[in-house]
């Protein structure tokens, strides 16, 4: 289990750094505007309704069927260190593993490649469909949604592994088809996209989302790349070029 | 540290597609967990996270 070890092992601490950044980043850029946009979602939904989702007063909890959440403040910001944390480790394995199955990441500048791949995948591709949401806003069924996304980033690695993988003009085209494909069938939307959230707080949410995000997976790749070849024993030969 | 290791690299390669195969798993169960479940406690626990990921959220 030397290769299962040393791709966690790559993972981890990848992941672990890259999770730290990505959680300075939320916490200064994107987290403050997902706190603006709760007062508008606390001002819509008025009254009674107000106390179920985002406010836990002192009177919070109604008859026990809420569920626990953290307290504002620096618990809040706890629970989103660790999210970014444990996530940054899933995907820096999903990132080591795919190009482990191609020779594996040579060095930083490869990295950083890879990393605009992730990026691609993960943020741009279901981004475009289901552009990142403020609280408050409205969308269409939970489960359509998440379907459509994760058929989205399938496609899309799908598509990109065949481009970049493949020396075949046709299998690069079927590539291309499968990046569009998702967007042709169209990403599940809400019947009416009205909402309290005012658009410019809105489309500061989406730059600041996709520019962290795209600063997470660059940042992933690369520390991917400088770590590799010191577990590298275990791995088998960098590759000499990309694909 | 630097790596010539071709040789030491003996692994069969149907054991590495495995090994590689697993790890990729335990990948998607934990990004899966965080950003997918439906449980209210690890909505709640990753809300922000969520959101700034624009993971389908709600």
């Amino acid at each position: 289990m030397t290769i299962f070890r040393n791709v966690v092992f790559v993972a981890a601490l990848s992941g672990l750094f890259a999770g730290f950044v990505m959680t300075a980043m939320q916490v200064a850029f994107t987290v403050p505007l997902i706190l603006q946009a709760e007062a508008y979602e606390g001002a819509g939904e008025e009254g009674a309704a107000a106390e179920e989702s985002h406010d836990h007063g002192a009177a919070g909890h109604s008859h026990g069927d809420e569920a626990w959440m953290p307290a504002d403040g620096l618990e809040r910001t706890l629970y989103t260190a660790l999210a970014a944390i444990v996530t940054g480790i899933g995907f820096s394995l999903l990132l080591v593993v795919a190009s482990e199955l191609v020779g594996g990441i040579a060095g930083w500048r490869q990295g950083l490649f890879w990393g605009f791949a992730g990026f691609s995948v993960f943020t741009l591709a279901p981004g475009l469909g289901l552009p990142p949401e403020l609280p408050g806003m409205p969308a269409a069924d939970l489960f359509a949604r998440q379907a459509w996304w994760i058929g989205v980033v399938i496609a899309t690695a799908g598509g990109l592994a065949l481009i970049a993988l493949t020396r075949s003009a046709a299998l690069a085209a079927l590539g291309a088809v499968l990046i569009v494909l998702p967007h042709v069938i169209g990403a599940p939307q809400p019947e009416s996209h009205d909402t309290l959230v005012p658009a410019n707080l809105h489309h500061s949410f989406v730059v600041a989302v996709t520019v962290t995000n795209l600063i997470f997976w660059l940042a992933l790749g690369a520390i991917v790349g400088v770590l590799r070849p010191r577990f590298a024993q275990g791995l088998g030969e960098p590759q000499s070029s990309l694909a | 540290m630097a790596t010539s290791s071709g040789a030491i690299a003996a692994a069969s390669s149907q054991s590495r597609l495995l090994q590689l195969s697993l790890a990729g798993f335990l990948g998607l169960f934990i990004t899966g967990f965080v950003g997918f479940s439906h449980m209210e406690v690890v909505h709640n626990a990753g809300h922000d996270y969520r959101h700034s990921m624009a993971f389908p959220c709600h």
